[in-house]
């Protein structure tokens, strides 16, 4: 099923429904159908077998990937945040193709073999030219609907392929179609190339819930914008939440509309959502999880799982408020050992398998699905009693100390719990003893001591958890959509002289 | 007739209209309102009328499902007519709904 015929139903069934809108103003289901279809006329009439775009978000992004699905042009979002060398040697990986940028972000990728560009605003032009709406678009069989370049934290981006029957899946398994109010908005202020950005766009449009876009986020523009449009749902990765609800404070805003907040993207510390739950204690909070590569969402911690957490005495109910809820009914997911075949039981950590529809597991050229269809993620993770998710982290940043499995995470968040300590990220380092020992960077306020500091974990948690190298600085490196680099840390210390 | 996944079809008798999410194994016929369906951009034969065991309705955006034949469509246009399979009335599908997550 192809994603566009997404927006075809809405268009049909709440054409006059504003679908997506920034300050500047927006568009009706209907009226972005029409607009698409005059877009893919366009699209269709260019050379390339490709539609790349390297601009921000705004109604502008919905239009060019709905109409590359009716031109049968698999869609290649870009990050236009690397810089001007790795973006032209992305760039040059997606020949042939027609690409639409932004005006001031052109010139950056111009003269590439292969690559006709347009701007972002001949584009919107096209798609309201009469001329392309009298065309009859043609029958398109292209089941490739999306390319995404995974932002990854090492090495080289690799295009992960989601297919059209991968994403309709998702979407019509897990949206009731129409099931938003009429009033209705959610904020997105993810980028167009991170999957989340794709997912708001098909979730968004399938039930029937505006999009108000915020093209880059920014705590006190967030808050502002949430507030004048009314906004009732939005979706935050973890970093942001603390610095929205900071603004808030700030800017003395409360969101009176805001029913529904959810987050996703990297680990959130039990701080920060406490707070968010009792500054909002009106709000649904959902916690989801997922990867490019499974189209989004494969486990969620509903709005009831965090208030029976939230209020519960039991430390196993209270600690899932740090898992990622169940796996979605429409998929299997199991912990796997480290030889990839033995299933594990309830609190073994081990490798996160999932298998279903809406789980692509591919990159171009190249599939990694087990022959029977299971994706490994490469998080590391364990259930508990009941089907709740915890995930550990990249596998890879799993700590290895003399035999013992030790998750970054957990230690970051006792030490995040420390009064002086404000970000901290925690990492193996190469031990001649043991393999692999603790490390950890902080970012402080005041000056609290390594002693203080370890005798705080070693009491919360144990002695082999507890850090033995300590690097204190202004801040830790994140990338563009707020995951930690913890592999450029680990690297940078493991060549420092030992502390 | 072959089904494949991702087809659309269209009524002969009246609005509806699905597309196929999951195909069936072997040849069917897909039917609505009592009559076989059409391919979208077909013209669907003219004079034919729904047949009453055939008329509890088709909504947008619900999956409907056949056991028999493993298929399962979505329909993407609602009418009056009623999804059927070889004469076998589908049967919707219980569907649960997340809480927004993205």
């Amino acid at each position: 099923m192809q994603t566009h015929l997404l927006l075809e139903m809405s268009a049909e069934a709440i054409g006059e429904r504003k679908a997506f809108s920034t300050v500047e103003g927006g568009m009706s289901y209907a009226e972005a159908f029409r607009r698409a279809k005059g877009g893919a006329a366009f699209l269709h009439r260019m050379p390339g077998d490709k539609v790349v775009f390297l601009g921000h978000n705004g109604p502008g992004f919905p239009l060019a990937l709905f109409a590359a699905g009716l031109a049968g042009k698999p869609f290649a979002p870009l990050n236009y945040r690397l810089a001007d060398a790795d973006l032209r040697k992305l760039v040059a990986r997606t020949a042939p193709a027609v690409l639409i940028a932004d005006g001031p972000m052109a010139a950056r990728v111009n003269g590439i073999e292969g690559v006709q560009i347009v701007t972002r605003e001949a584009f919107e032009a096209a798609c309201e030219d009469e001329d392309n709406h009298r065309e009859e678009l043609p029958y398109v069989d292209q089941d490739i609907a999306v390319l995404l370049f995974t932002s990854g934290t090492t090495g080289e981006p690799k295009a992960a392929v989601l297919r059209h029957g991968n994403l309709a899946s998702y979407v019509i398994s897990t949206v009731e179609f129409m099931g938003a109010e009429d009033d209705e908005a959610s904020l997105v202020s993810v980028p167009p190339y991170h999957i989340a950005g794709i997912s708001a766009v098909l979730t968004g449009t399938y039930s029937g819930r505006r999009i108000a876009y915020l093209h880059t986020f920014a705590p006190d523009a967030w808050v502002m914008l949430a507030h004048a449009e009314k906004v009732t749902h939005a979706m935050v990765v973890p970093t942001m939440l603390a610095r929205i609800l900071d603004a808030m404070d700030t800017l003395k805003i409360e969101l009176p509309h805001l029913r529904a907040l959810s987050y996703g993207g990297g680990r959130m510390p039990a701080s920060v959502i406490e707070r968010a739950m009792k500054k909002l204690p009106g709000v649904d909070f959902v916690n989801a999880y997922g990867l490019t590569e499974t189209s989004s969402t494969i486990s969620v911690l509903g709005p009831e799982d965090h208030r029976a957490a939230f209020t519960s005495e039991d430390p196993k109910v209270r600690a899932r408020l740090g898992s990622v809820g169940k796996p979605l009914h429409t998929l299997e997911l199991e912990i796997r050992g480290p030889d990839g075949t033995t299933v594990l039981g309830p609190r073994q950590s081990g490798e996160v398998y999932v298998r279903g529809e809406q789980v692509a597991g591919e990159y171009l050229h190249k599939k990694v699905l087990t022959d029977d269809g299971w994706f490994p993620t490469n998080d590391a993770g364990w259930l508990d009693e009941e089907g709740y998710l915890f995930v550990e982290g990249r596998l890879d940043d799993v700590i290895v100390r003399g035999g013992e499995n030790i998750s970054p995470g957990e230690i970051e968040d006792v030490l995040r719990l420390h009064p002086a300590v404000k970000d901290v990220a925690v990492y193996g380092l190469p031990d001649d003893n043991w393999g692999e020992k603790v490390g950890c960077s902080l970012v402080c306020e005041g000056s609290p001591s390594t002693d203080e500091l370890a005798q705080w974990v070693q009491q919360r948690l144990r002695s082999t958890k507890t850090p033995e190298c300590w690097d204190f600085r202004d801040e830790l490196p994140y990338n563009e959509t707020g995951k930690l680099l913890r592999r450029v840390l680990k690297d940078e210390q493991s060549k420092a002289p030992a502390a | 007739m072959q089904i494949k996944p991702g087809s659309r079809w269209k009524s002969a008798v009246d609005t509806t209209e699905v597309v196929v999410v999951r195909p069936p194994q072997g040849d069917v016929s897909l039917e609505c309102g009592g009559h076989p369906m059409v391919p979208m951009g077909t013209d669907a034969p003219a004079g034919l009328t729904i047949s009453p065991d055939f008329s509890a309705g088709t909504a947008a955006g619900k999956r409907y499902v056949d056991e028999t034949s493993g298929i399962e469509l979505l329909g993407s246009k609602a009418g009056p007519g009623s999804l059927a399979i070889d004469g076998r009335l589908a049967t919707l599908k219980d569907a649960k709904p997340l809480p927004a997550s993205d």
